[in-house]
C-alpha cells in the first residue's frame, strides 16, 4: 500500500510540469503576443496538467480495486486441483491463510508444501503488479500529456477543452448520490436473494420464532422456524410507537408553544437548546438509556409491584422518544412558520383565542407537513440503531407488553453481523435480508414524506 | 350596486380612461398645514377615537388622530399606500395587539366605551367588531366550517339547526348562498377569488359584529367580483357601521357616506363623501383626488 | 334585522345579545387558553429538562474520571534485578521484570501478608501498569539503577473506585470486591499519605486496555481524527462539486428530479443501511482492510454527502442572480462566472454545512460497527489503514464492559466527544453569523 502515495505524488509532479511546459508552449505558438491565442496560457497548461493526470488517476484506481481479486484469481488457478475442489468454503479458507503467510501472520497447523508455494507465487505476482502499476501509469500520464501538448496552437480552444473536462467532473461527483443509492440496493439484494434460496421468503416475512443462533449448526442451516423475523418487526414497531408517544406530543406543542406563544428572547433560547437534543450522538441516548433510564424503570417498576425487564422496550422506547423530540419539534415549526400571516389575522380578526386559533385554523392548515414530519420521524425511529442495541434485548419476545424485552430489526442486524462472519451462512445473510426490510420500509416512508412535504410548501408559496 | 352608484358625482365614474374634471379649486387650507380639516364628529357615534398615536417602535405610523364612526354609516379612509390607513383600522378591534413592536395611545371609544381600557379583553371586543382583509384568507375548512367558525368559537349557538340557519342567513347576506348552497362541504379554498372574499366577509356577519372593519377588501378581485362585493357593503350598511380602507377614490365615493383622507400617518381631511370629492378644503386632499399626487 | 332564529329578548338588542353570550363563554375559553398555553410550556420544559437530566447524568457520572488514585511507592532499583550482568543494553534494561520489583516493594512494606492468597490480593491494589511505569524511567536515566526511585503509580481500579466511594466498604465480605486485609492496607497507606487522586493522564495518552485504570481514549481519538480526515477530504470537494452542477449546471429535467430526490432520500436513510452498504462492497468487494479509518472515512463520506450537497445548494441559491449575471455580462464563461464570483460567495456557507455533516460524521457509531472498527484493539493506530476503533465505539465498548470504573470512562469519553461536538456546532454558527450576507 505504501508505494500508492509515491505514486500520487510523481503524478501530481508531473502534472505540475505539464502545466508548466503547456504554458510555455501556449506562449510559443502565439509567438509571444497572448492576442492570438483562443484561451489565456494558463488554460493550455491547465489542459496538459489535467491529460496527464487525470487518465493516469484513473488508470491507478482501477488498477488497486482489481489487483487484489485478480491475483487471488491467478493463485487460486495455480492451486493443486485436489484443493480447488474444495468448494467454495473451504477454498476460502485456504485463500485466507495464503494471504496470512504472505503477511508473515501466524497460520493455523504448519503450512505445507503447496501453500507456501502459493505464498510465494502470490508474493512474486504482487511485487509484479506493483512493478507493473507504476510503468502503466507514469506511461498513460507521459502520453496523454504529450497528446495534449502537441495539440496546443493558437486557435485551438483550451478553455473550452478544460472547461468541459471539469463539468464531466461535475457530473461525476454528483452521480456518486446515485451511485451509492445502488450500491445500497445491489448489496442488500444480492445477499438478501442468497439468504432467501436458504430461507423462503414467506418464512421470513411470517414466521413467528426467530432464532438464528440455532442454525449455526451446520446440519441445521436454513432449518425451519428459525428466521421468522416476525417479532423483530414487532419489537421494533413497539419502541418506535413508544417513542412516538412521548415524541409527537411534546414535538409538536413545543412547536406550537415556540412559534405561536413564546416570546422571541424565549425561542432564541429555547429552540436551539432543544435542537441540542438532535444533535447528541445516538450512542450518548444508548448509555444513558442503559444505565439511568433502564435501571430507573425497573426500580420504579419493582415500587408498584410490577415486574420489568431490565432490558425493557419502554427504557428504550423512552429515550429514543427523547431523540425524535427535537426532529419532529424542528420540523413541525418550519411547516407552522410557512403557514401565512393571513390565515392567523382572519382568525384573530374575529375574535378566535389564540388556542382557538392554533387548534382550528393552524393545526388543520399545516397538517399535511406535520403528517410529513411525523414520517420522518417514525422513519429515523425505526432506523435508530444504537439506543436499541445498548438498551433494547436480544430475545425474540412477540409481546405487546412494554415492559417487557423486546428486539428490533437494527439490533439483530447488528449481533448478527459484529464478530466473526461467514458470509455463507444464512445467519449473516439474514442480516441482508433485513437490512433490505428496513431500507424499503424507511425509503416507503421517506419519499411518502417529503413529497407531502413539498407540496404543502408548494400551496403556500 | 345602485346605492353606491347614484350617490356619487358621475365625473368620478371612469377615471382609469379618462382624467376626472378637476373640480374648482376650493381649496383653502396650505398643504404644510397638517391640522384636521372637516367635522370629525358625529351625533350618534359608534365609535369615537380621539387623539389616537400609533408607534411602531421609533417610527411614529398614526399621529394624533380624532375620527368617529357614525351608527349605520360606511366610513371610507384613502390616502396614498402607507400612510397609516390599515394601521389605523387595526387599531379599532385592536389587531395590532398581535404585532409586538407596536404601542397604541389615545381613546377608542365603543359604544361609550374605552376599547383600550385594562378590563376589556380582546376576544369579546373582536366578536363586536370584526375584520376582513385585503387578501381573501378563507381557513382550510369546508365552505360551511368557514362561515360557523365565528359563531362556533363564541359559543353563540346552542343547536346545529341554528348553526345551519346562520350560516345560510350568512352566506345570504354575503350574496353567496346561491353559489354555493349545493358545495358547502367544499373546501372554501377552492372558491375564486371573489367568491373567498364574499366568503370571508359572510364569515365576519355570521356572528353579528356592530362593526366590520374592511382593509382593501377589493383590491385582490376583478371588476366583477369588486361590484358584488361593493354592492353587499351598501346592503350591510343598514345594520352594520362599516370602516373600509381603499385605495380606489371610485370605490370610496360608491360605497361610504363619510371619506376620511390620510397622509403619512395626519388624517388631513374627513367630511361627507360627496362634499370631500366635490370640494376637497386641503391642498393635499385636493392634490390627491385630481391625481396630482399618490 | 335580527337573525331569524334567535329573536332579541325584549329590550335587548342584537348586539347586546350576542355580546352576553360571549361574555357567558369567556371564563370557559380563558381556562382553555391558559391550559393549552400550559401544555405548551410543559412540551418545552421536558423537552429542556430531559436535556438537563442527560447532561446531568453523564457528568455528575464522568467528571471523577478525569482523576485516578495513585500510589506512592519508593522502589529500591536493584541493580541484581533489573541489569545482573551490569551491561547497561537497552534489551536488558526493557525486557528486565520490573514488576517484580513492584511486589517486592509491597512485600516489603507490608511484611506481616504471608499466604499466596493474601500476596496476590496484595499485589492487586497496585495497576498492573506500575511496572512499565518504572521501566520507562529507567530507561530514560539508567543511572537511576541502585538508587530508590519514590514514584506515584495508578492504583487499581477498585481501590481507586473505593476511594472515590463507587463501591461499598461494608456488607458481607464475600459480596464485596474490595476484601477487608485489603480494606486495611488501603487505610493504612492512606494513612501514610500514599495514597492520592491526580490528573488521570493514562485517559488522555492511553488507547484501550482490559485494566480501567491503564485504559484511555488516545487510539478512539487518533482513530476517529484518521476517519474523520478521510470523509472530509473525499466528502467537501465531491460534496461542493455535486451541489455546483446540480444547483449552476444540470439542465432541470427527469434525471435531475431523480437526483435530487435520492438524495433527499438518502439523507434519511438510517446509518445502519450505509454499514451494510460498507461491509458489502468496501470490505468484501474491494477487500479494503477490516476495522481501518479508511474504510469508516469512506461510509462515513457517502452518509454526509446528502448533507453537504443539500447545504451546499441552499449556500448557492442564496448567492443573487444579478452577481452571476453581471460576470456574464463582462464576458466571462458560465463556469468562470461561477468559479470566480458564485463559489466564493457560497463557500462559507458550504463550510458551515460541511462543518455540520462532520459534527454528524463524529457522532455516529452504528456503520462503523458493521465494518469492524468495534474490536478490541490496544495500539494507537498510526494511519489510516492500522486497525482502529473511534471516539463513539469506544463509549459503545466501555458501556458493555461491567467494571465499575468504565461507567465513569465512558461517561469521561461522552463528555470529551460532546465537548467536540460543541465546538464544531459553534464554530458552524459563527462563522453563519460573520459571513451572513447582507444584500
Ligand atoms: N408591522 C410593522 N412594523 C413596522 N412598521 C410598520 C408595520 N406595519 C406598518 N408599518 C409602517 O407604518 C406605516 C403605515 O403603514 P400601513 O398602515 O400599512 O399603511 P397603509 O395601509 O396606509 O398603506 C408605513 O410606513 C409602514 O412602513
Ligand atoms: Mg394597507
Amino acid at each position: 500500500m505504501t508505494q500508492t502515495p509515491i505514486l500520487v505524488l510523481l503524478l501530481l509532479a508531473l502534472s505540475s510540469a505539464a502545466f508548466y511546459f503547456g504554458r510555455k508552449r501556449a506562449f510559443q505558438v502565439a509567438g509571444g503576443q497572448i492576442r492570438k491565442l483562443h484561451s489565456l496560457p494558463g488554460y493550455y497548461g491547465l489542459y496538459v496538467a489535467i491529460w496527464a493526470a487525470l487518465p493516469a488517476l484513473l488508470v491507478l484506481g482501477v488498477w488497486l480495486s482489481m489487483e487484489g481479486s485478480l491475483i487471488t484469481q491467478m493463485v487460486v488457478s495455480t492451486l493443486p486441483a485436489s484443493v480447488q475442489d474444495l468448494g467454495p468454503d473451504k477454498l476460502n479458507l485456504v485463500v485466507n491463510d495464503i494471504r496470512n503467510l504472505v503477511v508473515g501472520n501466524i497460520v493455523s497447523g504448519t503450512p505445507d508444501a503447496a501453500m507456501q508455494a502459493a505464498a510465494d507465487r502470490y508474493r512474486e505476482l504482487q511485487s509484479i503488479s506493483k512493478l507493473a502499476l507504476f510503468g502503466v501509469t507514469l506511461a498513460v500520464a507521459a502520453i496523454a500529456g504529450w497528446l495534449a501538448f502537441s495539440r496546443i496552437a493558437p486557435h485551438h480552444r483550451a478553455r473550452n477543452g478544460v472547461e468541459r473536462i471539469v463539468m464531466y467532473v461535475l457530473i461525476a461527483c454528483s452521480l456518486v448520490a446515485i451511485l451509492t443509492t445502488v450500491g445500497i440496493v445491489l448489496s442488500v439484494l444480492f445477499e438478501s436473494i442468497r439468504f432467501f434460496r436458504a430461507v423462503p421468503v414467506s418464512e421470513f416475512l411470517f414466521g413467528l420464532d426467530w432464532s438464528p443462533q440455532i442454525a449455526m449448526r451446520a446440519d441445521q442451516a436454513g432449518s425451519s422456524g428459525a428466521f421468522g423475523a416476525v417479532p423483530l418487526f414487532a419489537g421494533t414497531l413497539l419502541i418506535t410507537l413508544i417513542a412516538m408517544i412521548i415524541a409527537v406530543p411534546i414535538g409538536l406543542m413545543s412547536a406550537f408553544y415556540l412559534a405561536e406563544y413564546a416570546s422571541r428572547r424565549v425561542r432564541a433560547i429555547a429552540k436551539p437548546l432543544l435542537e441540542v437534543l438532535a444533535g447528541i450522538p445516538t450512542v450518548v441516548y444508548g448509555f444513558f438509556a442503559a444505565l439511568t433510564v433502564a435501571p430507573f424503570i425497573r426500580d420504579s417498576g419493582s415500587i408498584l409491584g410490577l415486574d420489568v425487564a431490565s432490558e425493557s422496550a419502554l427504557a428504550a422506547g423512552l429515550v429514543m422518544g427523547v431523540m425524535i423530540i427535537p426532529f419532529v419539534s424542528s420540523l413541525s415549526d418550519d411547516v407552522i412558520n410557512a403557514v401565512p400571516q393571513s390565515l392567523r389575522d382572519g382568525a384573530y380578526g374575529m375574535g378566535a383565542t389564540r388556542s382557538e386559533t392554533v387548534r382550528q385554523v393552524i393545526f388543520p392548515a399545516a397538517l399535511p407537513g406535520i403528517v410529513g414530519a411525523i414520517l420522518l420521524a417514525v422513519s429515523r425511529a425505526i432506523g435508530e440503531t444504537m439506543i436499541v442495541v445498548m438498551a433494547a434485548g436480544l430475545a425474540a419476545n412477540l409481546t405487546a407488553n412494554p415492559l417487557e424485552a423486546v428486539t428490533t430489526v437494527t439490533v439483530q442486524i447488528v449481533t448478527l453481523l459484529v464478530g466473526d462472519q461467514e458470509f455463507d451462512s444464512p445467519k449473516t445473510l439474514a442480516a441482508f435480508a433485513l437490512g433490505l426490510m428496513l431500507f424499503l420500509v424507511t425509503l416507503v416512508l421517506n419519499v411518502l414524506a417529503l413529497h407531502i412535504v413539498r407540496k404543502y410548501r408548494e400551496q403556500y408559496d | 350596486m345602485t346605492q353606491g352608484k347614484s350617490m356619487t358625482v358621475n365625473a368620478f365614474e371612469d377615471t382609469h380612461e379618462t382624467k376626472p374634471v378637476k373640480p374648482q379649486s376650493t381649496a383653502t387650507v396650505h398643504r404644510d398645514v397638517r391640522e384636521t380639516v372637516g367635522e370629525v364628529r358625529v351625533e350618534d357615534p359608534r365609535i369615537r377615537c380621539t387623539d389616537v398615536n400609533v408607534y411602531y417602535g421609533e417610527k411614529h405610523a398614526i399621529k394624533n388622530i380624532s375620527l368617529d364612526v357614525g351608527k349605520g354609516e360606511v366610513l371610507a379612509m384613502i390616502g396614498p399606500s402607507g400612510c397609516g390607513k390599515s394601521t389605523f383600522l387595526r387599531c379599532i378591534n385592536r389587531m395590532n395587539d398581535t404585532v409586538s413592536s407596536c404601542r397604541v395611545t389615545g381613546e377608542i371609544l365603543l359604544d361609550g366605551e374605552d376599547i383600550n381600557g385594562r378590563h376589556i379583553d380582546v376576544v369579546p371586543l373582536r366578536a363586536r367588531v370584526s375584520m376582513v382583509f385585503q387578501k381573501p384568507n378563507p381557513f382550510p375548512k369546508s365552505i360551511y366550517e368557514n362561515v360557523a367558525f365565528g359563531p362556533k368559537i363564541h359559543g353563540l349557538v346552542q343547536s346545529k339547526a341554528e348553526l345551519d340557519e346562520i350560516v345560510e342567513a350568512s352566506l345570504r347576506k354575503a350574496n353567496l348562498w346561491d353559489e354555493v348552497k349545493d358545495r358547502l362541504d367544499d373546501p372554501g379554498l377552492g372558491l375564486s377569488g371573489g367568491q373567498q372574499q364574499r366568503l370571508c366577509i359572510a364569515r365576519s356577519i355570521a356572528i353579528e359584529p356592530e362593526v366590520i372593519l374592511m382593509d382593501e377588501p377589493c383590491s385582490a378581485l376583478d371588476p366583477i367580483s369588486t361590484a358584488k362585493v361593493e354592492q353587499l357593503i351598501d346592503e350591510l350598511r343598514q345594520n352594520y357601521s362599516i370602516c373600509i380602507v381603499t385605495h380606489s377614490m371610485q370605490q370610496a365615493a360608491r360605497v361610504s357616506q363619510r371619506t376620511a383622507y390620510f397622509h403619512l400617518g395626519d388624517l388631513i381631511e374627513i367630511g361627507k363623501t360627496d362634499d370631500l370629492f366635490i370640494k376637497p378644503r386641503h391642498q393635499l386632499t385636493e392634490d390627491y383626488i385630481t391625481g396630482r399626487f399618490g | 334585522m335580527t337573525n331569524p332564529t334567535s329573536p332579541a329578548a325584549p329590550g335587548q338588542s342584537r348586539g347586546e345579545r350576542n355580546f352576553a353570550r360571549v361574555q357567558a363563554g369567556m371564563k370557559k375559553r380563558r381556562a382553555a387558553e391558559t391550559r393549552f398555553r400550559l401544555y405548551g410550556m410543559i412540551a418545552v420544559g421536558l423537552g429542556l429538562s430531559f436535556l438537563l437530566v442527560l447532561m446531568f447524568s453523564i457528568v455528575s457520572k464522568g467528571y471523577s474520571a478525569f482523576l485516578q488514585t495513585y500510589v506512592r511507592l519508593d522502589v529500591p532499583l536493584l541493580e541484581e534485578v533489573i541489569d545482573p550482568e551490569q551491561t547497561r543494553q537497552l534489551d536488558t534494561l526493557r525486557s528486565a521484570d520490573y514488576g517484580a520489583l513492584v511486589k517486592q516493594n509491597l512485600r516489603d512494606m507490608f511484611p506481616e501478608v504471608t499466604g499466596r492468597r493474601d500476596k496476590f490480593a496484595l499485589y492487586n491494589l497496585v495497576s498492573n501498569g506500575a511496572g512499565f511505569d518504572i521501566r520507562d524511567r529507567v530507561l530514560a536515566n539508567p543511572d537511576l539503577i541502585g538508587t530508590t526511585l519514590s514514584i506515584w503509580v495508578a492504583a487499581d481500579d477498585d481501590v481507586d473506585m473505593l476511594l472515590k466511594g463507587h463501591i461499598e466498604r461494608t456488607g458481607p465480605e464475600a459480596d464485596r470486591r474490595i476484601k477487608d486485609n485489603q480494606l486495611a492496607w488501603i487505610d493504612k497507606l492512606n494513612a501514610e499519605g500514599r495514597l492520592e487522586k491526580r490528573f488521570n493522564v493514562a485517559f488522555f495518552s492511553n488507547g484501550d486496555s482490559r485494566d480501567p485504570e491503564l485504559s484511555g481514549i488516545r487510539g478512539a481519538l487518533m482513530g476517529t481524527i484518521f476517519t474523520l480526515i478521510v470523509t472530509l477530504s473525499l466528502s467537501f470537494p465531491l460534496g461542493v462539486a455535486a451541489a455546483v452542477y446540480l444547483e449552476e449546471f444540470a439542465p432541470k429535467n427527469r434525471w435531475t428530479d431523480l437526483i435530487e430526490v435520492n438524495i433527499n432520500n438518502l439523507a434519511a436513510v438510517p446509518s445502519i443501511v450505509f454499514g451494510l452498504l460498507g461491509l458489502a462492497v468496501f470490505i468484501n468487494f474491494f477487500e479494503l482492510p477490516r476495522s481501518a479509518p479508511l474504510v469508516g472515512g469512506l461510509v462515513l463520506t457517502l452518509m454526509t454527502l446528502p448533507t453537504i450537497i443539500i447545504a451546499g445548494r441552499a449556500a448557492l441559491k442564496s448567492v443573487p442572480p444579478s452577481i452571476r449575471e453581471a460576470a456574464l455580462g463582462i464576458g466571462a464563461s458560465p463556469m468562470q462566472a461561477m468559479l470566480y464570483h458564485v463559489l466564493p460567495l457560497a463557500l462559507p456557507g458550504m463550510l458551515t454545512g460541511t462543518i455540520i455533516g462532520m459534527a454528524q460524521a463524529l457522532g455516529e457509531t452504528a456503520p462503523l460497527l458493521m465494518i469492524g472498527m468495534v474490536a478490541f484493539i490496544a495500539d494507537v493506530p498510526q494511519g489510516i489503514f492500522d486497525p482502529s476503533t473511534a471516539l463513539p465505539v469506544q463509549i459503545y465498548l466501555w458501556a458493555d464492559s461491567p467494571e465499575r470504573a468504565y461507567v465513569e470512562r465512558t461517561s469521561a469519553a461522552i463528555m470529551i466527544l460532546l465537548a467536540f461536538l460543541a465546538l464544531m456546532n459553534t464554530v458552524a454558527v459563527l462563522l453563519r453569523k460573520r459571513f451572513e450576507q447582507r444584500w
